[in-house]
Protein backbone atom coordinates (compact mmCIF):
# COMPACT_ATOMS: atom_id res chain seq x y z
CA UNK A 1 0.00 0.00 0.00
CA UNK A 2 1.05 3.74 -1.27
CA UNK A 3 1.47 5.89 1.88
CA UNK A 4 2.34 9.63 1.60
CA UNK A 5 5.25 10.93 3.74
CA UNK A 6 2.88 12.51 5.88
CA UNK A 7 0.74 9.08 6.40
CA UNK A 8 4.12 6.91 7.07
CA UNK A 9 5.46 9.58 9.62
CA UNK A 10 2.30 8.81 11.54
CA UNK A 11 2.67 4.89 11.31
CA UNK A 12 6.51 5.88 12.93
CA UNK A 13 4.81 7.73 15.68
CA UNK A 14 5.93 11.45 14.55
CA UNK A 15 2.84 12.79 16.29
CA UNK A 16 2.66 10.13 19.23
CA UNK A 17 1.71 6.72 20.52
CA UNK A 18 -2.34 7.28 20.03
CA UNK A 19 -2.27 8.29 16.47
CA UNK A 20 0.23 5.59 15.76
CA UNK A 21 -2.00 3.19 17.02
CA UNK A 22 -4.48 4.40 15.04
CA UNK A 23 -2.47 4.64 11.71
CA UNK A 24 -1.45 0.90 12.41
CA UNK A 25 -5.36 -0.18 12.50
CA UNK A 26 -6.36 2.11 9.28
CA UNK A 27 -2.93 0.63 7.40
CA UNK A 28 -3.93 -3.00 8.92
CA UNK A 29 -7.24 -3.34 7.51
CA UNK A 30 -5.97 -1.47 4.18
CA UNK A 31 -3.64 -4.40 3.55
CA UNK A 32 -6.55 -6.93 4.46
CA UNK A 33 -8.46 -5.84 2.31
CA UNK A 34 -6.38 -4.52 -0.83
CA UNK A 35 -6.54 -1.49 -0.73
CA UNK A 36 -3.54 0.71 -2.54
CA UNK A 37 -3.80 4.02 -0.47
CA UNK A 38 -6.04 5.75 1.85
CA UNK A 39 -8.36 8.29 1.32
CA UNK A 40 -9.34 11.68 3.40
CA UNK A 41 -12.57 10.98 5.24
CA UNK A 42 -14.64 14.16 6.04
CA UNK A 43 -16.52 12.47 8.80
CA UNK A 44 -16.75 10.00 11.00
CA UNK A 45 -19.48 7.49 13.22
CA UNK A 46 -18.27 5.89 16.11
CA UNK A 47 -20.39 2.30 17.20
CA UNK A 48 -19.59 0.70 20.63
CA UNK A 49 -20.45 3.24 22.91
CA UNK A 50 -23.11 1.59 25.23
CA UNK A 51 -21.58 0.56 28.46
CA UNK A 52 -23.72 -2.78 28.03
CA UNK A 53 -21.22 -3.87 24.82
CA UNK A 54 -17.96 -2.26 25.59
CA UNK A 55 -17.52 -3.57 29.41
CA UNK A 56 -14.75 -2.72 31.37
CA UNK A 57 -12.27 -3.69 28.53
CA UNK A 58 -13.74 -1.54 25.92
CA UNK A 59 -13.98 1.48 28.16
CA UNK A 60 -10.13 0.81 29.13
CA UNK A 61 -8.93 0.58 25.91
CA UNK A 62 -10.61 4.32 25.31
CA UNK A 63 -9.28 5.22 28.57
CA UNK A 64 -5.68 4.54 27.41
CA UNK A 65 -5.80 5.38 24.01
CA UNK A 66 -7.28 8.69 25.10
CA UNK A 67 -4.23 8.85 27.41
CA UNK A 68 -1.88 8.10 24.64
CA UNK A 69 -3.11 11.31 22.64
CA UNK A 70 -5.52 10.15 20.62
CA UNK A 71 -7.80 12.49 19.40
CA UNK A 72 -10.42 12.88 16.27
CA UNK A 73 -9.63 15.13 14.16
CA UNK A 74 -12.71 15.05 11.53
CA UNK A 75 -15.96 15.44 12.96
CA UNK A 76 -17.11 12.92 14.52
CA UNK A 77 -20.92 11.61 15.92
CA UNK A 78 -21.23 9.30 18.28
CA UNK A 79 -23.83 5.75 18.19
CA UNK A 80 -26.54 5.63 20.92
CA UNK A 81 -25.48 5.19 25.12
CA UNK A 82 -27.00 2.57 26.77
CA UNK A 83 -29.17 4.67 28.64
CA UNK A 84 -30.77 7.91 28.45
CA UNK A 85 -27.97 10.24 29.96
CA UNK A 86 -30.66 12.79 31.77
CA UNK A 87 -33.97 11.27 32.50
CA UNK A 88 -31.98 7.70 33.24
CA UNK A 89 -33.26 7.91 37.29
CA UNK A 90 -36.68 8.43 35.77
CA UNK A 91 -36.93 5.76 33.49
CA UNK A 92 -35.49 3.18 35.93
CA UNK A 93 -31.97 2.74 34.95
CA UNK A 94 -29.84 1.36 37.46
CA UNK A 95 -27.34 4.08 39.21
CA UNK A 96 -23.89 1.94 38.92
CA UNK A 97 -24.59 1.16 35.24
CA UNK A 98 -25.30 5.17 34.83
CA UNK A 99 -22.27 5.70 35.90
CA UNK A 100 -20.16 3.56 34.14
CA UNK A 101 -22.18 4.98 30.79
CA UNK A 102 -21.17 8.43 32.01
CA UNK A 103 -17.46 7.32 32.35
CA UNK A 104 -17.65 6.19 28.82
CA UNK A 105 -19.03 9.29 27.62
CA UNK A 106 -16.45 11.52 29.28
CA UNK A 107 -14.07 9.59 27.55
CA UNK A 108 -15.14 10.07 24.05
CA UNK A 109 -15.56 13.82 25.29
CA UNK A 110 -11.27 14.05 25.88
CA UNK A 111 -11.17 12.94 22.52
CA UNK A 112 -12.91 14.98 20.76
CA UNK A 113 -16.09 13.49 20.30
CA UNK A 114 -19.21 15.14 21.56
CA UNK A 115 -22.07 13.33 23.46
CA UNK A 116 -24.81 13.27 20.02
CA UNK A 117 -25.56 9.36 20.80
CA UNK A 118 -27.64 8.98 18.06
CA UNK A 119 -27.73 6.24 15.03
CA UNK A 120 -29.28 9.05 12.49
CA UNK A 121 -26.21 11.39 12.58
CA UNK A 122 -27.91 12.66 9.42
CA UNK A 123 -30.65 13.77 11.18
CA UNK A 124 -28.29 16.09 13.52
CA UNK A 125 -25.71 18.04 11.21
CA UNK A 126 -23.14 14.52 10.34
CA UNK A 127 -24.81 14.87 7.00
CA UNK A 128 -21.89 14.09 4.42
CA UNK A 129 -22.86 15.34 0.49
CA UNK A 130 -22.56 13.03 -2.48
CA UNK A 131 -19.36 11.44 -3.42
CA UNK A 132 -17.72 12.33 0.18
CA UNK A 133 -15.51 9.70 1.91
CA UNK A 134 -16.51 9.03 5.22
CA UNK A 135 -16.21 6.16 7.79
CA UNK A 136 -19.17 5.37 9.84
CA UNK A 137 -20.14 2.77 11.73
CA UNK A 138 -23.54 1.40 13.04
CA UNK A 139 -25.16 -0.56 9.72
CA UNK A 140 -28.29 1.75 9.64
CA UNK A 141 -26.47 4.76 9.42
CA UNK A 142 -23.93 2.99 6.95
CA UNK A 143 -26.80 1.94 4.85
CA UNK A 144 -28.54 6.04 4.78
CA UNK A 145 -24.92 7.34 3.85
CA UNK A 146 -23.96 5.11 0.96
CA UNK A 147 -27.89 4.72 -0.59
CA UNK A 148 -29.90 7.81 0.21
CA UNK A 149 -27.05 10.13 0.66
CA UNK A 150 -24.75 8.57 -2.03
CA UNK A 151 -21.43 9.21 0.39
CA UNK A 152 -19.08 6.93 0.71
CA UNK A 153 -18.42 4.09 3.72
CA UNK A 154 -17.71 0.45 3.98
CA UNK A 155 -19.05 -1.05 7.55
CA UNK A 156 -16.35 0.06 9.96
CA UNK A 157 -16.48 -1.32 13.56
CA UNK A 158 -16.16 0.64 16.49
CA UNK A 159 -12.84 0.54 16.87
CA UNK A 160 -11.53 1.43 13.01
CA UNK A 161 -13.97 4.31 12.38
CA UNK A 162 -12.52 5.90 15.70
CA UNK A 163 -9.26 4.89 13.90
CA UNK A 164 -10.09 6.49 11.08
CA UNK A 165 -11.24 9.88 13.06
CA UNK A 166 -8.19 10.34 14.75
CA UNK A 167 -6.27 10.06 11.75
CA UNK A 168 -8.94 11.52 9.50
CA UNK A 169 -8.33 9.17 6.42
CA UNK A 170 -9.91 5.51 6.06
CA UNK A 171 -8.34 2.82 3.46
CA UNK A 172 -9.50 3.29 -0.23
CA UNK A 173 -11.63 -0.52 -0.66
CA UNK A 174 -15.05 -1.75 -1.09
CA UNK A 175 -17.40 0.88 -1.37
CA UNK A 176 -15.09 3.67 -1.34
CA UNK A 177 -14.58 2.35 -4.86
CA UNK A 178 -17.31 2.90 -8.21
CA UNK A 179 -16.93 -0.88 -9.33
CA UNK A 180 -18.41 -2.19 -6.02
CA UNK A 181 -21.45 0.09 -6.13
CA UNK A 182 -22.82 -1.32 -8.55
CA UNK A 183 -26.05 -3.86 -7.94
CA UNK A 184 -25.59 -7.76 -7.88
CA UNK A 185 -29.15 -8.28 -7.48
CA UNK A 186 -32.10 -6.90 -9.39
CA UNK A 187 -35.40 -6.88 -6.66
CA UNK A 188 -39.20 -6.46 -8.53
CA UNK A 189 -41.28 -5.52 -6.04
CA UNK A 190 -44.70 -6.51 -6.91
CA UNK A 191 -47.00 -5.83 -4.01
CA UNK A 192 -47.94 -2.86 -1.95
CA UNK A 193 -45.34 -1.52 0.43
CA UNK A 194 -47.32 1.55 2.24
CA UNK A 195 -46.68 2.08 5.59
CA UNK A 196 -43.21 2.36 8.01
CA UNK A 197 -43.64 -1.39 8.92
CA UNK A 198 -44.45 -2.59 5.22
CA UNK A 199 -40.90 -0.75 4.44
CA UNK A 200 -39.37 -2.44 7.20
CA UNK A 201 -41.22 -6.09 6.20
CA UNK A 202 -39.69 -5.34 3.27
CA UNK A 203 -36.08 -4.71 3.96
CA UNK A 204 -35.83 -7.69 6.22
CA UNK A 205 -37.12 -10.14 3.23
CA UNK A 206 -34.41 -8.43 1.11
CA UNK A 207 -31.56 -8.26 3.15
CA UNK A 208 -31.89 -11.82 3.55
CA UNK A 209 -32.00 -12.43 -0.05
CA UNK A 210 -29.33 -9.68 -0.69
CA UNK A 211 -26.76 -10.84 2.50
CA UNK A 212 -23.95 -8.41 1.79
CA UNK A 213 -24.33 -7.90 -1.87
CA UNK A 214 -25.56 -4.34 -3.34
CA UNK A 215 -29.53 -4.75 -4.81
CA UNK A 216 -31.23 -2.52 -7.08
CA UNK A 217 -35.05 -1.89 -6.19
CA UNK A 218 -37.87 -1.69 -8.61
CA UNK A 219 -41.70 -0.86 -8.34
CA UNK A 220 -41.68 1.25 -5.50
CA UNK A 221 -43.75 4.29 -5.43
CA UNK A 222 -40.63 7.13 -6.53
CA UNK A 223 -42.42 9.88 -6.14
CA UNK A 224 -44.04 9.42 -3.00
CA UNK A 225 -39.98 8.41 -1.57
CA UNK A 226 -38.76 11.50 -3.10
CA UNK A 227 -40.89 13.35 -0.85
CA UNK A 228 -39.99 14.64 3.18
CA UNK A 229 -41.70 11.49 4.20
CA UNK A 230 -39.67 8.93 2.07
CA UNK A 231 -36.72 9.68 3.79
CA UNK A 232 -38.09 8.17 7.24
CA UNK A 233 -39.49 4.76 5.01
CA UNK A 234 -35.89 4.65 3.42
CA UNK A 235 -34.27 4.81 6.90
CA UNK A 236 -36.22 1.61 8.08
CA UNK A 237 -35.92 -0.16 5.02
CA UNK A 238 -32.24 0.46 5.01
CA UNK A 239 -31.83 -0.70 8.73
CA UNK A 240 -34.19 -3.76 8.12
CA UNK A 241 -32.10 -4.76 5.04
CA UNK A 242 -28.45 -3.78 7.05
CA UNK A 243 -29.73 -6.35 10.23
CA UNK A 244 -31.38 -9.64 8.14
CA UNK A 245 -28.48 -8.87 5.76
CA UNK A 246 -25.42 -6.99 6.04
CA UNK A 247 -26.58 -4.89 2.99
CA UNK A 248 -24.14 -1.74 3.35
CA UNK A 249 -25.88 0.31 -0.12
CA UNK A 250 -29.19 -0.28 -2.20
CA UNK A 251 -30.40 1.66 -5.21
CA UNK A 252 -33.88 2.11 -5.53
CA UNK A 253 -35.32 3.41 -9.17
CA UNK A 254 -35.71 6.49 -9.53
CA UNK A 255 -35.34 7.66 -5.92
CA UNK A 256 -31.58 7.45 -4.55
CA UNK A 257 -29.09 9.30 -6.19
CA UNK A 258 -26.81 6.53 -7.90
CA UNK A 259 -29.80 4.77 -9.56
CA UNK A 260 -29.91 6.49 -12.71
CA UNK A 261 -25.61 6.11 -13.29
CA UNK A 262 -25.14 4.69 -16.37
CA UNK A 263 -23.89 0.76 -15.80
CA UNK A 264 -25.22 0.95 -12.05
CA UNK A 265 -26.72 -2.72 -12.72
CA UNK A 266 -23.95 -5.34 -13.41
CA UNK A 267 -24.14 -7.34 -16.54
CA UNK A 268 -24.60 -10.58 -14.67
CA UNK A 269 -27.53 -9.09 -11.92
CA UNK A 270 -29.32 -11.72 -10.80
CA UNK A 271 -33.35 -10.82 -10.16
CA UNK A 272 -36.04 -11.63 -7.57
CA UNK A 273 -39.65 -10.98 -7.18
CA UNK A 274 -41.11 -10.11 -3.90
CA UNK A 275 -44.98 -10.66 -4.21
CA UNK A 276 -46.05 -10.31 -0.38
CA UNK A 277 -44.60 -9.11 2.58
CA UNK A 278 -46.44 -11.17 4.96
CA UNK A 279 -42.88 -13.62 5.32
CA UNK A 280 -41.39 -10.69 6.73
CA UNK A 281 -44.44 -9.52 9.21
CA UNK A 282 -44.38 -13.31 9.98
CA UNK A 283 -40.65 -13.35 10.70
CA UNK A 284 -40.49 -10.48 13.06
CA UNK A 285 -43.92 -11.41 15.31
CA UNK A 286 -42.33 -13.11 18.41
CA UNK A 287 -45.49 -12.97 20.73
CA UNK A 288 -49.08 -14.87 21.08
CA UNK A 289 -49.67 -12.06 23.92
CA UNK A 290 -52.21 -10.11 24.05
CA UNK A 291 -51.58 -8.07 26.80
CA UNK A 292 -48.54 -4.87 25.86
CA UNK A 293 -46.41 -2.96 28.67
CA UNK A 294 -44.39 -0.94 26.31
CA UNK A 295 -44.75 0.45 22.68
CA UNK A 296 -41.65 1.91 21.02
CA UNK A 297 -41.07 3.80 17.99
CA UNK A 298 -37.70 5.14 17.27
CA UNK A 299 -35.58 2.47 15.39
CA UNK A 300 -33.32 3.99 13.64
CA UNK A 301 -33.77 7.10 15.74
CA UNK A 302 -37.01 8.89 15.36
CA UNK A 303 -37.33 12.41 12.80
CA UNK A 304 -39.56 15.06 14.33
CA UNK A 305 -41.89 13.81 11.72
CA UNK A 306 -42.56 10.63 12.90
CA UNK A 307 -43.14 11.96 16.71
CA UNK A 308 -45.57 14.29 14.90
CA UNK A 309 -47.35 11.49 13.15
CA UNK A 310 -47.54 9.57 16.52
CA UNK A 311 -49.04 12.32 17.95
CA UNK A 312 -51.42 12.79 15.56
CA UNK A 313 -52.25 9.08 15.62
CA UNK A 314 -52.53 9.30 19.55
CA UNK A 315 -55.45 12.10 18.46
CA UNK A 316 -55.63 13.17 21.81
CA UNK A 317 -55.99 9.90 23.65
CA UNK A 318 -54.23 9.10 26.76
CA UNK A 319 -51.47 6.49 26.84
CA UNK A 320 -52.22 3.09 29.23
CA UNK A 321 -49.24 1.82 28.83
CA UNK A 322 -45.61 3.61 28.07
CA UNK A 323 -45.03 4.55 24.73
CA UNK A 324 -41.21 5.21 24.29
CA UNK A 325 -40.39 7.08 20.97
CA UNK A 326 -36.31 6.79 21.17
CA UNK A 327 -34.68 9.97 19.32
CA UNK A 328 -31.31 12.18 19.57
CA UNK A 329 -31.42 14.52 22.06
CA UNK A 330 -30.99 17.64 19.84
CA UNK A 331 -34.16 16.85 17.78
CA UNK A 332 -35.94 16.20 21.58
CA UNK A 333 -34.86 19.50 22.24
CA UNK A 334 -36.11 20.92 19.16
CA UNK A 335 -39.53 19.33 19.69
CA UNK A 336 -39.16 21.41 23.14
CA UNK A 337 -38.94 24.55 21.30
CA UNK A 338 -41.67 23.69 19.35
CA UNK A 339 -44.34 22.41 21.69
CA UNK A 340 -44.21 18.93 19.76
CA UNK A 341 -42.88 17.61 23.03
CA UNK A 342 -45.30 19.07 25.33
CA UNK A 343 -48.12 17.83 23.35
CA UNK A 344 -46.79 14.46 23.21
CA UNK A 345 -46.11 14.04 27.04
CA UNK A 346 -49.53 15.50 28.29
CA UNK A 347 -51.07 12.08 26.48
CA UNK A 348 -48.62 10.24 28.01
CA UNK A 349 -46.19 9.21 25.94
CA UNK A 350 -42.01 9.70 26.98
CA UNK A 351 -38.98 10.89 24.36
CA UNK A 352 -36.21 8.62 25.23
CA UNK A 353 -33.09 10.47 24.38
CA UNK A 354 -29.43 9.05 23.98
CA UNK A 355 -30.44 5.77 23.64
CA UNK A 356 -32.39 2.68 22.08
CA UNK A 357 -33.99 -0.56 23.51
CA UNK A 358 -31.28 -2.64 21.53
CA UNK A 359 -28.06 -1.48 23.70
CA UNK A 360 -29.74 -0.51 26.92
CA UNK A 361 -29.77 -3.18 29.69
CA UNK A 362 -33.96 -3.32 29.21
CA UNK A 363 -33.73 -6.86 31.31
CA UNK A 364 -33.71 -4.60 34.50
CA UNK A 365 -36.89 -2.96 33.38
CA UNK A 366 -39.40 -5.53 33.35
CA UNK A 367 -40.94 -5.40 30.55
CA UNK A 368 -42.26 -8.78 29.01
CA UNK A 369 -44.10 -7.50 25.46
CA UNK A 370 -43.78 -4.90 23.18
CA UNK A 371 -45.39 -3.67 20.11
CA UNK A 372 -43.20 -2.10 17.65
CA UNK A 373 -43.72 -0.53 13.68
CA UNK A 374 -39.65 -0.75 13.70
CA UNK A 375 -38.25 -3.80 11.94
CA UNK A 376 -34.69 -3.00 13.20
CA UNK A 377 -35.91 -2.74 16.80
CA UNK A 378 -38.30 -6.13 16.51
CA UNK A 379 -35.77 -8.09 15.16
CA UNK A 380 -32.88 -7.22 17.72
CA UNK A 381 -35.51 -6.62 20.76
CA UNK A 382 -35.89 -10.68 22.02
CA UNK A 383 -32.10 -11.21 21.86
CA UNK A 384 -30.89 -8.16 22.96
CA UNK A 385 -33.67 -7.08 26.17
CA UNK A 386 -35.69 -10.42 26.75
CA UNK A 387 -38.90 -8.96 25.35
CA UNK A 388 -41.63 -10.20 23.32
CA UNK A 389 -42.66 -8.59 20.09
CA UNK A 390 -45.78 -7.27 18.40
CA UNK A 391 -44.72 -6.05 14.84
CA UNK A 392 -47.08 -3.69 12.91
CA UNK A 393 -48.09 -0.73 11.57
CA UNK A 394 -47.75 2.70 13.53
CA UNK A 395 -51.06 2.65 13.77
CA UNK A 396 -52.01 -0.92 15.02
CA UNK A 397 -48.86 0.22 17.57
CA UNK A 398 -50.45 3.55 18.54
CA UNK A 399 -53.87 1.63 19.35
CA UNK A 400 -51.98 -0.49 21.83
CA UNK A 401 -50.36 1.80 23.51
CA UNK A 402 -53.68 3.50 24.26
CA UNK A 403 -55.52 0.52 25.36
CA UNK A 404 -52.89 -2.28 26.65
CA UNK A 405 -54.02 -4.52 24.51
CA UNK A 406 -52.83 -5.98 21.10
CA UNK A 407 -55.59 -5.83 19.00
CA UNK A 408 -53.74 -8.01 16.21
CA UNK A 409 -52.69 -7.01 12.96
CA UNK A 410 -53.86 -3.02 10.77
CA UNK A 411 -51.20 -3.32 8.78
CA UNK A 412 -50.94 -6.76 6.58
CA UNK B 1 10.63 -28.84 11.62
CA UNK B 2 8.32 -26.98 8.86
CA UNK B 3 8.91 -22.75 7.86
CA UNK B 4 5.54 -21.69 6.62
CA UNK B 5 5.15 -18.31 5.30
CA UNK B 6 2.13 -15.24 5.81
CA UNK B 7 0.91 -12.30 5.81
CA UNK B 8 2.18 -9.70 8.97
CA UNK B 9 -1.50 -8.21 10.24
CA UNK B 10 0.56 -7.53 13.82
CA UNK B 11 4.41 -8.03 13.45
CA UNK B 12 6.23 -9.37 16.61
CA UNK B 13 7.39 -11.97 17.62
CA UNK B 14 6.18 -14.90 19.84
CA UNK B 15 6.10 -18.63 19.91
CA UNK B 16 4.51 -21.01 22.20
CA UNK B 17 2.20 -24.57 21.98
CA UNK B 18 -0.04 -24.71 18.99
CA UNK B 19 -3.66 -24.55 20.20
CA UNK B 20 -5.84 -25.13 16.66
CA UNK B 21 -9.48 -24.63 16.53
CA UNK B 22 -11.05 -26.16 12.78
CA UNK B 23 -14.49 -23.62 13.52
CA UNK B 24 -14.33 -19.81 13.60
CA UNK B 25 -13.70 -17.98 17.05
CA UNK B 26 -15.42 -15.03 18.23
CA UNK B 27 -13.71 -13.35 21.62
CA UNK B 28 -17.04 -12.01 22.59
CA UNK B 29 -18.59 -14.19 25.08
CA UNK B 30 -16.93 -17.47 23.88
CA UNK B 31 -13.72 -16.56 25.99
CA UNK B 32 -14.20 -15.63 29.28
CA UNK B 33 -12.25 -12.50 30.41
CA UNK B 34 -11.24 -13.16 32.96
CA UNK B 35 -9.37 -16.97 33.01
CA UNK B 36 -8.74 -17.01 29.29
CA UNK B 37 -10.71 -20.19 29.46
CA UNK B 38 -13.47 -21.19 26.40
CA UNK B 39 -16.79 -21.18 27.88
CA UNK B 40 -18.93 -21.62 24.38
CA UNK B 41 -20.16 -25.10 25.42
CA UNK B 42 -20.61 -26.31 21.53
CA UNK B 43 -16.96 -24.54 20.24
CA UNK B 44 -14.46 -27.57 19.37
CA UNK B 45 -11.99 -25.82 22.29
CA UNK B 46 -14.75 -25.80 25.25
CA UNK B 47 -12.62 -25.80 28.48
CA UNK B 48 -8.87 -25.16 26.91
CA UNK B 49 -7.15 -22.38 28.14
CA UNK B 50 -6.04 -20.04 25.07
CA UNK B 51 -3.78 -17.73 27.47
CA UNK B 52 0.09 -18.08 25.87
CA UNK B 53 -0.73 -20.39 23.44
CA UNK B 54 -0.61 -19.45 19.87
CA UNK B 55 -3.85 -19.46 18.51
CA UNK B 56 -4.05 -21.16 15.21
CA UNK B 57 -8.38 -20.57 13.62
CA UNK B 58 -9.33 -20.44 9.86
CA UNK B 59 -11.19 -16.61 10.44
CA UNK B 60 -13.25 -14.54 12.93
CA UNK B 61 -16.74 -13.62 13.36
CA UNK B 62 -19.13 -12.10 15.53
CA UNK B 63 -19.90 -8.77 17.13
CA UNK B 64 -17.63 -5.97 16.86
CA UNK B 65 -17.06 -5.71 20.34
CA UNK B 66 -15.11 -8.74 20.34
CA UNK B 67 -11.89 -6.56 19.41
CA UNK B 68 -12.25 -5.23 22.80
CA UNK B 69 -13.20 -8.30 24.01
CA UNK B 70 -9.59 -9.37 23.29
CA UNK B 71 -7.75 -6.61 24.66
CA UNK B 72 -9.34 -6.98 27.82
CA UNK B 73 -8.12 -10.80 27.78
CA UNK B 74 -4.17 -9.14 27.09
CA UNK B 75 -4.89 -6.86 30.21
CA UNK B 76 -5.90 -9.76 32.30
CA UNK B 77 -2.70 -11.50 30.97
CA UNK B 78 -5.06 -14.21 29.13
CA UNK B 79 -4.37 -13.58 25.70
CA UNK B 80 -2.99 -15.97 22.90
CA UNK B 81 0.95 -15.43 22.64
CA UNK B 82 0.21 -15.30 19.21
CA UNK B 83 -2.71 -15.53 16.45
CA UNK B 84 -2.31 -17.57 12.79
CA UNK B 85 -5.52 -17.56 10.70
CA UNK B 86 -6.14 -18.72 7.09
CA UNK B 87 -7.47 -15.73 6.43
CA UNK B 88 -8.06 -12.48 9.05
CA UNK B 89 -11.34 -10.56 9.26
CA UNK B 90 -11.31 -7.06 10.64
CA UNK B 91 -12.41 -7.63 14.16
CA UNK B 92 -9.76 -9.74 15.15
CA UNK B 93 -7.08 -8.06 13.62
CA UNK B 94 -8.09 -4.87 14.92
CA UNK B 95 -8.32 -6.80 18.36
CA UNK B 96 -4.69 -8.02 17.81
CA UNK B 97 -3.42 -4.66 16.69
CA UNK B 98 -4.99 -3.08 19.86
CA UNK B 99 -3.93 -5.32 22.52
CA UNK B 100 -0.11 -5.77 20.87
CA UNK B 101 -0.53 -9.47 19.82
CA UNK B 102 1.73 -10.97 16.76
CA UNK B 103 -0.51 -12.06 14.19
CA UNK B 104 -0.35 -13.24 10.80
CA UNK B 105 -2.60 -14.71 8.13
CA UNK B 106 -2.43 -16.56 4.57
CA UNK B 107 -0.93 -19.47 6.13
CA UNK B 108 -1.93 -22.97 5.55
CA UNK B 109 -3.14 -23.77 8.87
CA UNK B 110 -3.53 -27.64 7.81
CA UNK B 111 0.16 -27.86 8.57
CA UNK B 112 -0.27 -27.01 12.65
CA UNK B 113 -1.15 -29.52 14.98
CA UNK B 114 -2.18 -29.00 18.37
CA UNK B 115 0.49 -29.27 20.74
CA UNK B 116 3.30 -28.59 18.08
CA UNK B 117 6.15 -25.64 18.85
CA UNK B 118 5.50 -22.68 17.13
CA UNK B 119 7.35 -19.71 16.41
CA UNK B 120 5.98 -16.69 14.52
CA UNK B 121 8.25 -14.23 13.80
CA UNK B 122 7.02 -11.44 11.11
CA UNK B 123 5.84 -13.36 8.14
CA UNK B 124 7.98 -16.24 8.72
CA UNK B 125 6.00 -18.93 10.84
CA UNK B 126 8.42 -22.12 12.14
CA UNK B 127 6.46 -25.54 13.21
CA UNK B 128 7.93 -28.24 15.42
CA UNK B 129 6.38 -31.28 15.82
Amino acid sequence: MKLTPYEQSLLEGAEGRGVQKAMEIVVALGRIYGAHDLVEISSAQVAGVSYKNLGEAGLEFLSDWSAQGARVRVPTTLNPAGLDLQSWRALGFDADFAAKQQRVIDTFAAMGIPPSCTCTPYLVGNLPARGEHVAWAESSAVSFANSVLGARTNREGGPSALAAAIVGRTARYGLHLDVHRRAQLIIDVRCPVRTLSDFGALGILVGKQVRNRVPYLRGLDAARLSQPVGLDLLKTLGAAMAASGAVALYHIEGVTPESSDPDIIAPNAEQVTITDLAPGYYALNHSEGVSIDLVWFGCPHASLAELEEVVRLLDGRKCKVPLWVTMARSLRDEAARSGLLQRFEALGGHVVADTCLVVAPMEGLGFRCMATPCAKGAYYAPAHSGIAVHFDSPQACVEAAVTGRWLGSGGI
Amino acid sequence: MKRLTGRVIKHGRASGIALVSSEPISFFGMVDAETGRVIEASHPLAGQQIGGRVLVFPTGKGSTVGSYSLYRLAKAGHAPAAIINAESDPIVAVGAIISGIPMVDQVDITQIRTGDRVCVDGEQVIVES
